[in-house]
């Protein structure tokens, strides 16, 4: 009977433990939200989102152009991966079943997997070698590359949870295969698949390390796409690791810019996610 | 329910302890004298092996699965529970040993007494329970990553901090108790997903043997095997009879009337609840039914 | 031939049906376009690394200097660094992270579940850089203080312990990956727990086991290749993570068996260096870098996935 004791215990005790784990967890997530929300605040002014950058200890000055940058080289990746990823999701779902798309499934998990400088340095080798000179369109090809295994995963997904009887249905009419998928099975996977897409917007959207090679950044503005251009992930680098104080402080401001706009993005994405 | 339709014995030793003091079964006579039919069932309900099911009310939520259950399992006997499907039949099972709260909502009221003990009283550990009430499940589900010895030992070695003393002698004996011993002894050390069904059956009931329990569940233990290994399944339990209590879940009537000493028929009223129709021994229950029900049943008019 | 609407309604294929093949046309030759990329990737990077490892041989994966002066390249520090630094950040996150896990997928009351599993997975979403820039301005002086400078004066004779604390280095970036990989490796192994199918529980649990006993013995054991296919995943993670390792490790490429010491791993090695570099072979060997840290990771991927989806596929079969 001690035993019994002793296992009761053990049992109590170790659920607690995983009890503290996940708390721990947590509060590694409070503690950098945390710094960001009150550092960035305190670093948070309408130069930061209107100026261009001043050099350093010219006083005010923001990072208005690595907003814009940044707005650009996302549009040009989402541009460049949504058609593909929902082209090679639906040739998954919907023409699947033979070995061709274990590959393309199996190569989409191991995309997934490539590290983002090594995407960078591919993409610096594929476009910016070769043309001689960095740019947004190839820091827009870097990020799509990185959002396209997440798409070709949630389109596979969600167009595979539309009940087949709804293809059926549409093919008895003597709808055709193709407008059935157009017009019957992606309007009933809209909400996921949408959803799907801004996650990969968003997850792409604080990586550095692909773009510093490719987008290069820029401390004047330009919306041109075959010119280097700044992004906010990676002004914040540049801030951050600068010894001068007033660019750190830029860096928090940056930080709490990027983060937010992250973590908004999940977060409607997750909540429609709920709702769909 | 209140405090006073509980069984009047509580007392007992630490943790579901086995104190049986002359006192306490008298008063526990007492407490079931009415419910027991007169026989020499009545003294077998005060042993150990016993069980003893009072005003029992389970379900999940709003929902009541069975409700005011009052039956009585007699020591060393295979009682047979039959009933349509939605009867309640498995909640009514899984309540013996407490296993019902563990999903998640569920919930039960009332008192099952395993021999003279409260298994529902406030200061039982449901763990104790469960090793005095062992339990076999509808599908083969022995542990996939452990050996046939392992699977057969995995609820000695729960009790014991390192080595088990004797744990081999304790695995050969529940293997050969389950009629598994010679199919697997020069194989002990391969995984238990190895075998084939019955043999896998037989693998589970093995290992909830090998805590010696005094009372074994078994809900549809059959119903995912061949007729051969079915057969091997109920040969067993003709014989594990000699030495524990079984209790089983059955939809098959034949199985019912070939094994079971008693059979107890359960059927869902109007509000969905199940309950007990009637009980008595098999042969009786199956040739002179009292309840219009249970013969509509048996005879295959519905369910 | 039936006449309706006063058309003639024929069964042969119309031409509509090349629409058909059109748009299966497209959606395949977007697949396609997933494997040309990775062909293409494989290609350039190759290419790319041509140059050093036609210089070097195979020396340069072993090779321990890394000086751009005397245009000597050596991929073993940073490979060291890599290797390091992932193992033990993996090391240092792997525990609580399977408890959080059996916690969100065991324990944790079901109401509470979601929101604390959606916390944690916007930990995952927090970027890098944003990392990075806390790990220097918060971790860093942390790390230095009270934590490196006690270490240093009552375990200075471990030789991981011996030297010199200097903030940044080694421990650091541990410290920011295992915080990183965290998420990643709670919620991969939540999800397996999960899989698990709830005969296994019972029968544990019907011998007589506590809900403690009965996750350890039949729980986790069965999700057991599932979880090591998680962590093999989180530690992919680590040993692609660039941005904040690179802010914190120190770039230095150094072998040191001192935790306090800077270091280099591949990614924060190519991120520091590659804009810089003017020599071919500089570059060329950089290019060697990620080429290593390619196979590295397809490596670990490949098997994770490989071990993932026998746990998903084992369940199926059982159903």
């Amino acid at each position: 009977m001690v035993h019994a004791l002793r296992r009761k215990l053990a049992s109590r005790i170790m659920v607690t433990l995983t009890a503290l784990s996940a708390a721990i967890a947590v509060s590694a997530l409070l503690a950098v939200l945390a710094f960001v929300a009150i550092r960035g605040a305190g670093a948070l002014n309408v130069d930061l989102l209107t100026q261009l950058p001043t050099p350093v200890g010219v006083p005010g000055g923001g990072v208005a152009n690595a907003l814009v940058g940044s707005l650009i080289v996302i549009g040009v990746a989402a541009l460049l991966a949504i058609p593909v990823g929902l082209g090679a999701g639906i040739y998954l779902s919907e023409f699947g079943g033979n070995r061709f798309d274990d590959l393309v499934r199996y190569l989409a998990d191991v995309l997934s997997g490539v590290p983002s400088i090594v995407i960078g340095i591919f993409v610096y080798n594929l476009i910016v070698s070769r043309q001689g000179h960095f740019s947004a369109l190839s820091g827009g090809v870097a990020l799509s590359i990185m959002m396209l295994p997440s798409i070709i995963r949630t389109t596979d997904e969600m167009l595979r949870m539309v009940p087949d009887t709804q293809r059926e249905a549409a093919l008895a009419l003597g709808i055709t295969r193709w407008r059935t998928i157009v017009s019957v099975v992606l309007p009933g996977a809209r909400a996921g698949v949408t959803t799907g897409i801004l996650l990969a917007v968003a997850r792409v959207a604080g990586e550095t390390a692909p773009l510093l090679f490719t987008a290069f950044g820029n401390p004047y503005w330009s919306a041109r796409i075959d010119a280097p251009i700044a992004t906010l992930p990676h002004t914040l680098f540049t801030y951050a690791i600068s010894p001068y104080s007033d660019w750190q402080s830029k860096a928090w401001g940056t930080a709490l810019i990027l983060t937010a706009m992250m973590l908004i993005t999940s977060i409607l994405a997750r909540r429609s996610r709920r709702f769909a | 329910m209140t405090t006073a339709e509980r069984p009047l014995v509580t007392t007992s030793t630490l943790g579901l302890g086995r104190s049986d003091s002359a006192a306490t079964l008298v008063r526990a006579a007492g407490a079931q004298a009415p419910a027991a039919p007169a026989s020499a069932e009545a003294t077998s309900t005060l042993s150990m092996h016993s069980m003893h099911v009072e005003r029992l009310a389970a379900g999940f939520g709003r929902f009541t699965a069975v409700d005011d259950i009052t039956h009585t399992i007699p020591a060393r006997t295979i009682t047979a529970i039959i009933g349509p499907s939605g009867s309640g039949k498995s909640t009514f099972l899984r309540c013996l040993n407490r296993m019902h709260e563990e999903v998640t909502g569920a919930w039960a009221k009332g008192s099952v007494r395993l021999g003279s003990e409260d298994i529902y009283a406030a200061r039982i550990d449901p763990v104790q329970v469960r090793r005095r009430v062992g339990m076999v499940f509808q599908k083969p589900n022995p542990f996939p990553t452990m050996s046939i010895y392992d699977n057969v030992a995995a609820g000695l070695r729960l009790n014991q901090w390192g080595r088990v003393p004797t744990l081999d002698e304790k695995v050969e004996r529940a293997l050969q108790q389950a009629a598994l011993w010679d199919e697997v002894k020069d194989k002990l050390f391969q995984p238990g997903a190895a075998l084939s069904g019955g043999q896998q059956q037989r693998l589970c009931i093995a290992r909830a043997l090998a805590v010696e329990p005094e009372i074994l569940l078994m809900d549809e233990p059959a119903s995912a095997l061949d007729p051969i290994a079915t057969l091997r399944i109920e040969e067993l339990m003709r014989n594990l009879v000699r030495n524990y209590t079984i209790v089983i879940v059955t939809h098959n009537m034949q199985q019912a009337a070939r094994v079971s000493d008693r059979t107890a028929f359960l059927m869902m009223d109007d509000d969905r609840a199940g309950r007990l129709v009637e009980q008595g021994p098999t042969d009786e229950i199956f040739t002179r039914p009292r309840d219009k029900r249970t013969e509509d049943y048996i005879t295959g008019r519905f369910g | 031939m039936a006449v309706v609407d006063g058309t003639e309604r024929e069964l042969t294929r119309s031409r509509i049906r090349i629409g058909d093949r059109l748009f299966r046309f497209w959606a395949w030759s977007m697949a396609a376009l997933l494997l040309g990329l990775m062909l293409l990737l494989i290609y350039e990077l190759l290419d790319g690394a041509w140059l050093a490892l036609s210089t070097f041989g195979l020396e340069f994966l072993t090779e321990r200097s890394w000086n751009p002066v005397s245009a000597r390249y050596g991929a073993w520090p940073a490979i060291y660094g890599t290797v390091v630094s992932s193992l033990l950040a993996l090391a240092v996150a792997g525990p609580p992270a399977l408890l959080a896990a059996i916690f969100l997928a065991e324990i944790c009351p079901r109401w509470l579940e979601p929101s604390v599993s959606f916390l944690i997975e916007l930990l995952a979403s927090i970027p890098s850089v944003v990392y990075g820039l806390w790990g220097l301005q918060v971790l860093v002086p942390a790390m230095r203080d009270p934590i490196q400078q006690w270490l240093y004066t009552h375990l200075g004779n471990l030789p991981a312990f011996g030297c010199q604390p200097l903030g940044i280095g080694m421990m650091s970036a541990v410290a920011i990956l295992a915080i990183m990989v965290l998420p990643f490796a709670i919620s991969v192994s939540r999800d397996v727990l999960r899989a698990v199918p709830n005969d296994q529980r019972e029968a544990m649990l019907a011998l007589g086991a506590t809900r403690w006993e009965t996750i350890w013995r039949a729980v986790v054991p069965f999700a057991r290749s599932g979880i090591i296919g998680g962590l093999l995943l989180a530690l992919g993670r680590a040993v692609g993570e660039t941005m904040a390792v690179t802010m914190l490790i120190g770039n230095r490429p150094d072998v040191s068996s001192c935790l306090f010491s800077p270091a280099y791993t591949l990614s924060s090695q190519i991120a520091n260096e590659f804009a810089e570099s003017v020599s071919p072979l500089h570059v060329s060997s950089l290019m060697g870098l990620g080429l290593a840290l390619f196979a590295i990771t397809l490596l670990l991927n490949g098997g994770a996935r490989l071990l993932v989806w026998r746990v998903d596929r084992g369940n199926r079969r059982r159903r």
